[in-house]
Parts: C-alpha cells; structure tokens; sequence
C-alpha cells in the first residue's frame, strides 16, 4: 500500500486551497473541502487499518530525500506500525467527527473558510507527527501543530485576551520545544543519526541501562513532551488555551496534539528503557500533574477550564503509565481520552452553544431534560472519565493503575496517587453532570443542537462507552510484554473499581442530594483562600510571572535603552561637544583666520628658537 | 655716502608702508605704496641687484599697482567708502593684530641675533649682472621658469573668468542671473 | 657701486619690519584691497630678503627667487583683484567681515 502520502495530502491540500483562496469560496465548498478532506484521509486510515490487521506489517513509504547533507540525509519518509495505527486513527477518526461538528459550530462564523483551513492543516501536521520515520520530520510535524494550535487559540483574534492566551500557549510550549531540539542535537552527534529505527538500534548497542547520555538525552526529550503535553512545571498554557473555539479545544487540546508528548515517549521507548531514572522522573511528573490538575479542576466553575485541568490530568495518567513502562496501557489510555474527552468537549461546545456563549457552570442547571442528546453524551462521557466500570476509561485507567503497583520499590505509592487522582476525577466530574443538568433551570437554551452536531456525539457516545473492548495491535511495537496482571491481588483491583464509585457518592451527596454541605468550608476564609488558590491552578500563573516574567521584562526594559551601546553614545557626545566648541573657531572671517595664523606662527617659531637658544 | 643713501630708502620704504597700510583712501595707499616700491627698487640697486631693481619698478610699481588702480577706479568707492573705512580703523581693532605682529617681530630679531653671534655678514657689494641672472634662469632653474609660466597662465585664465561676470552684470544682460 | 658695505642684519631687519606691517595690515584691515596690499607688501619683503642673501654671496639665485615671487605677486593680484570684483557684486560690500559665507544663503 504505497498510497501512504495521501492520508496526510488530502487535509494538507485543503489546508492551502483554502489559504490561497482566502475565503472567497462559498461556504458549501469550504465545507465539503474542510470536512471532505478528513474524511477521505479518515477512509484511507480505515482501509490501511483494516491491511493491517490482516498482516500486521510495518509499511514504510519514502517520498523524497528532504536535506542532503553529506552523511546527514532525513527523508520524507513514513513509518507505519500498530502505534502509528492507533495514532492515526484517533487523529483521522475523531478529527472528521469534530470537522463535521464544526460545520454546524461555526456555521455563523465570519472566519468559516480561515477555520477550516487552519484545521486542516492542523491535522496534516498531526498526521505528519505521528508518520514520520526520522525525528527531524517528526519535529516539523510538532512545530506545526504548534503553530496552527497558536493560530486557532487565538482564532477570534479581535479580543486581546485570546491573542495572549495564544501567545501564552506558544511561548511556554516552545520552551519543551527548545529542550526537544537540544535532545535532538544531542542524539545526532552522538548516534549520527536521526532515522528512528536504526536510531534505537544504534542506542541499544552503544549505550548501557543507566549511562549519561541517554538520560540527558531523554530529559531534554522529556521537556519537548512536557511542553506540548501540558504536565508540570509548563502546564500553565493549556487552561488559557481554551479561549478558542471549543471543536479546536477537543480536537487540538484534548484528542491529538496535547498527546503527542505521550506518543513521543512511546516512539523513542527503547531510548527510555535505557534511562531509569528518567523513567522514574516521568512516572513522578504524571503522578504530580494528575493530582495537581484533579485538584485544581475541583475549584474550577467555567465548563471548559474543568476539562482543560481534567485533560492536564488525565494526560498525568499517560505520562505516569509511559513512566512505569506500561506503553501499551498508555496509549490505550491516549485512545480512550481522545474518545471521552472529545466528546465532553462537543458536548461543552452544544451546550455553550445552545446556551448564548454561557461558561459559567453555576449559571446553568437543569439542562436535563432540555437538551436530552447533550446529557445522554455528558452522562456517558464522565462516566468513561471517571472510569466507572465497564467504559472505555475503566479498562485503561485500570491497567495503568495495576502496572502501577506492580513498579518495584514506589509501586504502592504510585498506586495510591493514582487512585486518589480517580477518586477526585470521579468528584469533579459528576460536580460537572449534576451542577449543568440537574437542580434549577438558570438559563434557557435557545435551540437544540442540529444534525451535524448530534452525529458526532453519538458515534463519539459509543466509542467513549465500547472503546474499552477495541483491541489496539500494539505487542509489536513495545517489545517488552506487558506485566502479568493475575499475579495482582484481588484487592488491589477491587479497590480500584470502587473508587470511582465512591466518588460518584461523594459528588451525588454533595452536589445533588445536597445530603452533605461543604457550604461552612467554602465560605470560611481558609476555605475561599484555598478555593481561589485552586482555581488559579495552584497560583503557577503567579508564580511564573513572579520569577520568570517579571524578571524578564525587566531585563528587557533594562536593554530597550541600549546600556551597552550608552558607553559609545558617550564618546560621540564628547566629540559632539568638543566640535562644537572647535566650530566656533570656523567662522568664515578672513581677518580671524589670518590672525589665528599668524598666531600659529608665532608659536612654531617660538618653539624653533627655543631649541636653538 | 652710499651708505646714508641705502639707509635714507630704507627709511622712506618703511615710512610710505605704514602709512599705506594706514590710509582710509584707497588710492593714496595706492600712492604710498609705489613710492614705497620705487624705495624698495632702490635698495636692490645698491644691493647690486639692477635687473631685479628694474623689475620692480617696472611690474611691481608699474603693472601691478595699475591693476588696483584700475580696480578701485571701477569700484568707485568715493566718500561713503572712505567714511567707513575711518570707522573701522579704531583702536581696539589695532589691540590683537599690533600685539601678534610685535611678537613675530621680536621674534624674528631674536632669531637674528643668534645667527649674527656665529657670522658678522656683510653684503659682499659685488653687482650681479642681468646675463648671469638670465644664465641662471635658463640654466639650472628652467623647470621653475616653467612652472611660473603655468602659473601665470593658471592667474590669466583665472582673472579673466572671474572678470568676465562682473562685466557682463554690469551690462544687465543676466541681472542677478548665473552665478 | 663696489663699496658698499652694510651689515646683512640691517637689511633682515628691515625686511622683517616691512613684513611685519604686511601682517599687520592684513589683520587689521576688513576692507579686501587692502588686504591684497598688505599681501604685495609682504611678497616684496620676502623678496627684499633675497635679494639681500643674493648680494651676499654674490649669486644669481637670489635673483631668479625675487623673479619667481614677482611672477607669484602678478597672478595672485589678477586672481585677487577678479575675486574683489565678484566680491563687490555678490555682498554690495567689501567688508570681509560681512562676507563669511562661501554659498550664498
């Protein structure tokens, strides 16, 4: 099947045609061209799934060489294994039903044509990412979903504050990605290569389990990850980053390019298998950001910051599952969350988009029955979220969790930030489903959601609630077989099963039944000082502006006056001075100039009888 | 006798100068300074110097001083000039110039009494004829002939040019025009 | 005219004195003709010089000098005197101290 260019093509062309059209076309087009484009890359996916299922072969395709550089020749070229597979799939799949969704989303949209276009090509350089046989092209494919990521965040460019969260997602993801290509280097001096298979080949035979090199190189790789998947200490972007609109918030920051972090991880594994410690350091950043990001979203009452903070904390379960080396419960994890965490996104956006632009949680209520298809999609979308038994989410979660305790030494500690991380996911989660559809109608919607919408959610219920039995071809890639799960007590999963439920209790008693008050906690000082210390995200923001910002801008204020250049002003200024003092003495007089002549002899001669005398 | 003769011209070129340098009117500084020359002729004729002393009194007093004369005749400056003149010949405009001249003055004397320590010169009073100079000039000094006929070649070009202007404004053909 | 015997100091000083009036008349007068004046009179007392070191050594050089000096004097005044004219008609004036710009503004 060497018709591998053209999944990427198809979003690649629409992407252009769109640009080059800049918005001229009729809407119909731009809609059968945006939409199209994914679905016809979406078919190809399907058809090259379905191939692959039945052999099972890694198929690599090269188009052309992309730099010739003496021994240095990075193609573009494609790599296609169960990872990739799976990536595309979710990348193609879930991006057609959130394109098809958008039809209807941003139908009243000025910018129709521009959205699209940037869309696509979005998913051209997702799809980029995720093909590339050689990192360098890999790392096009992460700087362009960097780039259309800005561009959608700060779609409605004409509030400032979307045009700073843009900027803001941008610049904080760029540090990863200056830590990235600084692995990169790194790994091409020392392996003098960049083509990821022999890459790995050449990094099994010249390195040791432990050496420095991989761990340095894995750390800097581990930044790039840590940047583009927003998990401790650069999550601060991807809350702000919800100023777009809300289909890009589940595709781009939700679905796909937030977990390309993971997927990186999981591509250069056999790098990480090499470098415990940096394993560990990426079990420990999930384990942090998951609980961190659990806890912030708790305090959260806009819609889409509660996912935002949910998705940081969910990608912290990816993360913790590529660090305790269970890649194929992670990525598992990855397909899942693009499943459930999409269709939360949809549906926030049906909600907010039947509910005239409204944010606020605490300003809806009772949308049960008013919009039916919305609350079926949500319902079923926490539930998955929270990994209730049975939904996609369990399965995965559960498998993260049980290799989690399976970790030599901290497994039980690990363990146990996990669970309380689900415990809190199933808490904020069912806050979210009983706050928005149950108790008092605050607002009422002004229309139902149309056809182009409630396909999306629905196939995206099924997946979110069947996605959990999909059987990912992942055994090739990751070479170590996963832990056997039989040598696990009992217990250990019984507990992990019950507590998402008694979170659901927690979250039923306190929010619905109102059985339980936190009232008393909440209007405490303390409690609202903890409240607001939460709903910052733990005041990062601050923290950041305190110590990096701040700093910076002053230095840049400092140098906006040139200082160094100060020292040359001076001796210009002096020289200023001084001529025009000497101008003075050119004042265009004869009679001055014959006198200051003769002057001048007066002195020659003086000093020549001076040394006669 | 001679000699009272030789200081007697000394001190009338020296006098006429001055008061040359002195007039308000322009042509009896003209005046002054021909008799100042024709002294000045004289002194190069006991120096026994005749041809050097005929030149001078022929282009120096003769064709230069005729030039000016020219000059000042076509300025036309009259009483109002004068009147100016004597304004600006007061004496706090003589203050710096006497002083820098004085000095150089003193100066240069003190640069002759160091020289008149180690030789007492004495003009040797030997007359150097025109053929020796003429000998001379087409001799050893040919190229400095030639290069002050370039020279006099360059002033005739150049006077001519500039004259050439003020003639043709003077006849209003280009009133206030190239320039 | 074979005797005469007089110092070569007194013809210097002599020479340096009508200098010094030439110098001395240059910076003092604003008005342009006199400024050549005291210029012709500054020529002629470097030319008194060589005429005197000429009759000193009894040499035809000092000579062939003065001639140069004399042809310098000509093509100056004609230079000079040309420059007085356009003087005159640019500035209605030949007060140098009025006349300090080369451009005409």
């Amino acid at each position: 099947m060497n018709l591998l260019w053209l999944i990427p093509m198809f979003p690649l062309l629409s992407a252009v045609l769109l640009i080059v059209t800049a918005g001229r076309l009729p809407k119909q087009l731009v809609a059968i061209l945006g939409a199209g484009s994914v679905g016809a890359a979406a078919v190809c996916v399907a058809l090259l799934a379905n191939d692959f299922f039945a052999d099972g072969q890694i198929r690599e395709l090269t188009l052309w060489t992309w730099i010739a550089l003496d021994n240095f020749t990075p193609g573009i070229s494609f790599y296609v294994d169960g990872l990739t597979v799976v990536m595309m799939s979710v990348i193609t799949g879930v991006g057609f039903l959130i394109h098809l969704y958008s039809l209807e989303f941003m139908a009243d949209d000025e910018s129709f044509s521009r959205y699209f276009a940037y869309m696509n090509l979005f998913v051209a350089a997702m799809l980029l990412l995720v093909m590339a046989d050689n990192l360098l092209l890999l790392y096009l494919g992460w700087e362009g979903v960097g780039v259309c990521s800005y561009l959608l965040v700060g779609f409605w460019y004409r509030d400032p504050n979307n045009g700073k969260a843009a900027r803001k997602a941008f610049v904080v993801t760029r540090v990863g990605d200056v830590a990235m290509a600084l692995g990169l280097f790194l790994l091409f001096t020392e392996l003098g290569t960049l083509d990821i298979q022999p890459l790995m080949a050449a990094a099994n035979n010249q390195w040791q389990v432990g050496d420095t090199l991989p761990i340095l190189a894995t750390a800097l790789l581990l930044g790039g990850a840590v940047g583009k998947s927003a998990q401790l200490p650069l999550q601060t972007w991807l809350p702000d980053a919800m100023a777009g609109p809300t289909p890009v918030s589940a595709l781009i920051h939700a679905a796909t390019m937030v977990t390309a972090g993971v997927y990186l991880i999981a591509r250069t594994h056999e790098l990480f298998l090499l470098a415990p410690p940096t394993m560990m350091a990426v079990a420990w950043v999930g384990l942090l950001t998951l609980l961190l990001a659990a806890f912030a979203a708790l305090a959260q009452n806009d819609i889409k910051r509660i996912l935002a903070y949910s998705t940081i904390s969910q990608i912290g379960y990816m993360f913790l599952a590529m660090g305790v080396g269970a890649f194929s419960a992670g990525i598992f994890h990855l397909m899942t969350h693009a499943f459930f965490k999409a269709l939360l996104f949809l549906a926030a956006g049906a909600i907010i988009h039947c509910l005239h632009h409204e944010h606020d949680i605490l300003r809806m209520g009772g949308l049960r029955k008013r919009l039916p298809v919305v609350f079926a999609s949500f319902l079923i979308g926490s539930a998955a979220l929270a990994a209730l038994p049975f939904t996609s989410g369990f399965y995965s979660k559960d498998a993260i969790l049980l290799s989690a305790w399976l970790t030599a030494d901290i497994g039980p500690i690990l363990w146990l930030g996990g669970l309380l991380g689900a415990l809190l996911t199933a808490i904020y989660s069912f806050r979210l489903v009983f706050i928005v559809f149950f108790g008092h109608a605050n607002t009422e919607p002004d229309r139902q959601p149309g056809l182009k919408m409630s396909i999306p959610l629905i196939l995206l219920c099924v997946l979110a609630a069947i996605g959990g039995w999909i059987n990912i071809p992942l055994t090739e890639v990751f070479a170590s077989p996963p832990s056997d799960h039989s040598l696990i007590a009992h217990s250990v999963e019984y507990i992990g099963i019950a507590t998402p439920l008694l979170g659901l209790l927690i979250a039923y008693l306190l929010f619905l039944s109102r059985a339980m008050s936190i009232a008393k906690l909440t209007e405490s000082t303390a409690g609202q000082a903890i409240q607001g210390f939460l709903r910052s995200g733990w005041r990062f923001d601050a923290l950041y502006h305190y110590t990096l910002v701040w700093p910076f801008v002053g230095i840049a204020r400092l140098c906006k006056n040139e200082p160094v250049d100060q020292i040359y002003n001076a001796i210009v200024c002096t020289l200023k001075w001084f001529h025009r003092r000497l101008i003075i003495v050119q004042n265009g007089e004869l009679r001055w100039y014959a006198t200051t002549m003769v002057f001048g002899i007066v002195i020659f001669v003086a000093m020549i009888l001076r040394h006669s005398l | 006798m001679i000699e009272v003769l030789f200081y007697s011209a000394s001190v009338i070129a020296l006098l006429a100068t001055i008061l040359a340098l002195t007039r308000s009117n322009a042509a009896h500084a003209l005046i002054y300074l021909i008799v100042s020359l024709l002294a000045i002729a004289v002194l190069f004729f006991l120096m026994g110097a005749p041809f050097a002393a005929a030149l001078e009194i022929l282009i120096y007093a003769g064709a230069i001083m005729v030039l000016f004369v020219f000059v000042i005749m076509m300025l036309n400056l009259g009483e109002v000039g004068e009147a100016q003149e004597r304004g600006w010949l007061s004496v706090k405009s003589w203050i710096l110039p006497g002083i820098m001249a004085a000095l150089l003055f003193i100066e240069l004397l003190i640069a002759l009494s160091i020289s008149s320590e180690q030789t007492i010169a004495l003009t040797s009073g030997v007359a150097v004829p025109p053929k020796e100079v003429a000998m001379s000039l087409f001799g050893p000094y040919v190229l400095a002939v030639e290069i002050a006929s370039m020279l006099l070649l360059a002033g005739l070009v150049g006077a001519y040019h500039l004259g050439r202007r003020f003639i043709v404004r003077r006849e209003g053909v280009h009133e206030g025009g190239d320039s | 005219m074979g005797g005469l015997q007089i110092p070569l100091e007194h013809v210097l000083v002599l020479s340096a004195l009508l200098f010094c009036c030439g110098l001395l008349g240059l910076m003092l007068r604003r008005n342009i003709i006199f400024m050549l004046v005291s210029l012709e009179v500054m020529l002629n007392a470097s030319a008194l010089a060589f005429i005197a070191a000429a009759a000193k050594w009894g040499q035809a050089d000092g000579q062939v000098i003065f001639l140069l000096i004399l042809t310098i004097a000509a093509a100056e005044v004609s230079v000079g005197l040309g420059l007085v004219l356009q003087i005159q008609r640019r500035f209605k004036t030949l007060d140098m101290d009025a006349a300090t710009a080369l451009k005409e503004r």
